[in-house]
């Protein structure tokens, strides 16, 4: 189709009456941070637990690395390389930081019974989960039951978890909600850091790190992709300042 | 860190088994003409501790809540006396493997089923599994109907012509039944801090990021239901050895429910907890049935005071020991805040953390 690492043509999310996603074109370029901004109820979530299997579609087509996806189980998309983090936290409560990312690494090297095999791999998965919570400054907390921590560490963790997946692509759903300022600009340069050894697809509303790490933006309205361009395009969108933005800005006035 | 306790436990469990084990030193000087009587209620009790950690595999490490397990309680009780030969006993050596496969296979064919369902539609669903089986042996003329079936023999356990473990002597089936319980222990005791599970864990959890993960759950979980299955099996194979019958009753929805209540009498999730229960839930059973023919009755009040009180059942009262350090000073304080303060001060630190809420029902 083209070099879009993932793309979607059409892509269509009906429940009953409503369509939260709306003949979506969207294009993923391969080691890029690419944002998806827009209202609430404008379909971004909705979106992406569609290009996680999390969602099936009703229409439309979802292809990563050319072949296409759509319809297959979550499970199956995440051994894909499609690793993501959810809005709300979602990680194992009773679980140990490592633990947490130990679980998340052993899938994607072998499963349960490799691990159970081979010495080697079960080191290999420690190894790994070690270093997804070193990338996020969570090394000192390895043992710390994960229901134990703060919020922020909490969100933290469950970017560590996307990480020890070693994945290509990382949807990552709102990773900076809810958190203070000094814990954003943490993550944001996290996140940073990521950039160029991952694709990231990211849903923020803190448009000062949207701005700080996304080469390219998509705007959603309604369910509909309203603008898709770099971030300057964005900003000189009329379009977007008017729908959008615009709005935002009357609502303040 | 989740399933390891502290080195009370093991202590304990090691205690109570040697006392068990050394029953026949104690037992008729402390009971006397009802010792026989009573290791055969022991006897039971140890069956019943096996099906309740079968049961807890589930409802404990998964959050399976199953309302069908005695489906394979009573399926190998069949199984046992539909196999064996009418005028000799069978041999153990096959009986036992026979037992498993059957129910290895329909745990797997009804996993299979049931586990596409979840929260209340589980338990609908294995409740429905365990009921129609009920029906069907109560009905069937080659199940003996209501009657149900007698084992005349016992299965030997024999080499040769040399006999192993003579299972018609109450002490040595008491003493085979406590070796299985104990393997079936230490195999579950090994298998839920392995990788599978921690895999299970995390089902229990949050089963959706498992998935998510890449974790395909329903395998993982029906394997689980089919280990459990088999469990159940063994443990309903040696009630029925214990009997010398196979009837309805073992497969009906009143055991479903009394080994749902041992797991949570004795503390789900926790292995030694249910075993416990099952223990308790007998001891307390026998008491009350002496007492009164309403037994079920304070049965009944006796399990909703000890859920009341002890959320986390007996494993809880052991993993935290309440503490009598009450509110206010002392006896002052008790009479300021009511006996309401005794009970609130036991239940602080076995309170379910916050994530437990509902999570068996998402």
């Amino acid at each position: 189709m083209n070099s879009a690492l993932l793309s979607t043509r059409g892509l269509t999310c009906r429940f009953g009456g409503l369509t939260a996603v709306d003949r979506v074109d969207f294009d993923v370029r391969p080691g890029q941070v690419h944002a998806i901004l827009g209202p609430n109820g404008a379909g971004k979530s909705t979106l992406i637990n569609l290009l996680s299997g999390e969602l099936r579609p009703s229409e439309g087509e979802i292809h990563y690395r050319q072949r296409p996806i759509h319809g297959l189980p979550a499970h199956r998309v995440a051994r894909l390389g499609i690793g993501r983090s959810h809005q709300k936290t979602n990680i194992f409560p009773r679980l140990s930081c490592l633990e947490n990312c130990r679980l998340a690494a052993r899938i994607h090297l072998g499963g349960v019974i490799a691990s159970w095999r081979s010495r080697a791999t079960a080191r290999q998965v420690d190894e790994r989960a070690e270093q997804a919570l070193a990338t996020c400054q969570l090394s000192h907390r390895a043992a710390t039951p994960a229901n134990a921590m703060s919020y922020g560490e909490q969100r933290q963790l469950q970017i560590a978890m996307v990480l020890a997946t070693a994945p290509t692509l990382m949807l990552l759903d709102e990773p900076l909600a809810g958190m203070g300022r000094e814990e954003t600009a943490r993550v944001t340069e996290l996140l940073g850091a990521l950039r160029g050894d991952y694709t990231l697809v990211l849903i923020e509303h803190d448009m000062d790190s949207v701005f700080a790490l996304a080469e390219r933006i998509t705007v959603m309205v309604d369910g509909r992709v309203l603008e898709t361009g770099t971030t300057d395009t964005i900003r000189g969108s009329s379009k977007v300042r008017d729908v959008y933005l615009g709005r935002h800005q009357q609502e303040e006035a | 860190m989740l399933h390891r306790y502290p080195k009370r436990v093991p202590i304990m469990m090691l205690t109570l088994t040697a006392i068990l084990v050394l029953y026949p030193l104690w037992g008729a000087a402390l009971i006397g003409d009802g010792s026989e009587f009573f290791l055969e209620k022991l006897t039971l009790m140890l069956i019943l501790g096996l099906f309740a950690m079968s049961l807890d595999l589930l409802v404990g490490v998964i959050g399976l809540v199953s309302l069908g397990h005695a489906l394979f309680f009573g399926l190998a009780g069949y199984t046992l006396a539909m196999a064996s030969p009418s005028y000799s006993a069978a041999s153990l050596w096959w009986m036992m493997p026979l037992v498993m496969l059957v129910s290895a296979l329909s745990a797997l064919v009804i996993g299979a089923l049931v586990l596409r369902t979840r929260g209340i539609f589980f338990i609908m669903t294995t409740l429905a599994f365990g009921q129609m089986l009920y029906y069907l042996v109560s009905d069937a003329s080659f199940t003996g109907g209501s009657d149900g079936l007698f084992i005349m023999f016992k299965p030997t356990l024999a080499i040769g012509d040399l006999t192993l473990i003579d299972l018609e002597n109450p002490l040595h089936f008491f003493y085979f039944v406590m070796g299985v319980t104990l393997l079936a222990y230490l195999f579950l005791h090994w298998l839920i801090r392995s990788y599978f599970g921690q895999v299970l864990d995390g089902i229990h959890d949050n089963e959706h990021r498992m998935q998510a993960l890449g974790y395909a759950t329903y395998g993982y979980k029906l394997a689980a239901f089919v280990i459990s299955g088999v469990l159940a099996g063994v443990a309903g194979m040696l009630a029925a050895m214990q009997y010398g019958f196979a009837n309805p009753a073992q497969l009906g929805w009143h055991l479903s429910g009394e080994v749902l209540m041992m797991v949570i009498l004795g503390g789900m999730g926790t292995l030694f907890g249910p075993l416990l229960g099952a223990f308790a839930y007998e001891l307390l059973h026998y008491a009350f049935e002496h007492l009164t023919v309403y037994w079920q009755l304070l049965m009944g009040l006796t399990i909703i005071l000890i859920v009341l009180v002890l959320p986390k059942g007996l494993a809880g009262l052991i993993l935290d020991p309440p503490r009598f350090r009450l509110p206010g000073a002392g006896m002052k304080g008790l009479f300021r805040s009511g006996p309401a303060a005794l009970f609130k001060a036991r239940l602080g630190p076995a309170l379910p953390h916050e994530h437990d809420e509902g999570r068996h029902y998402e």
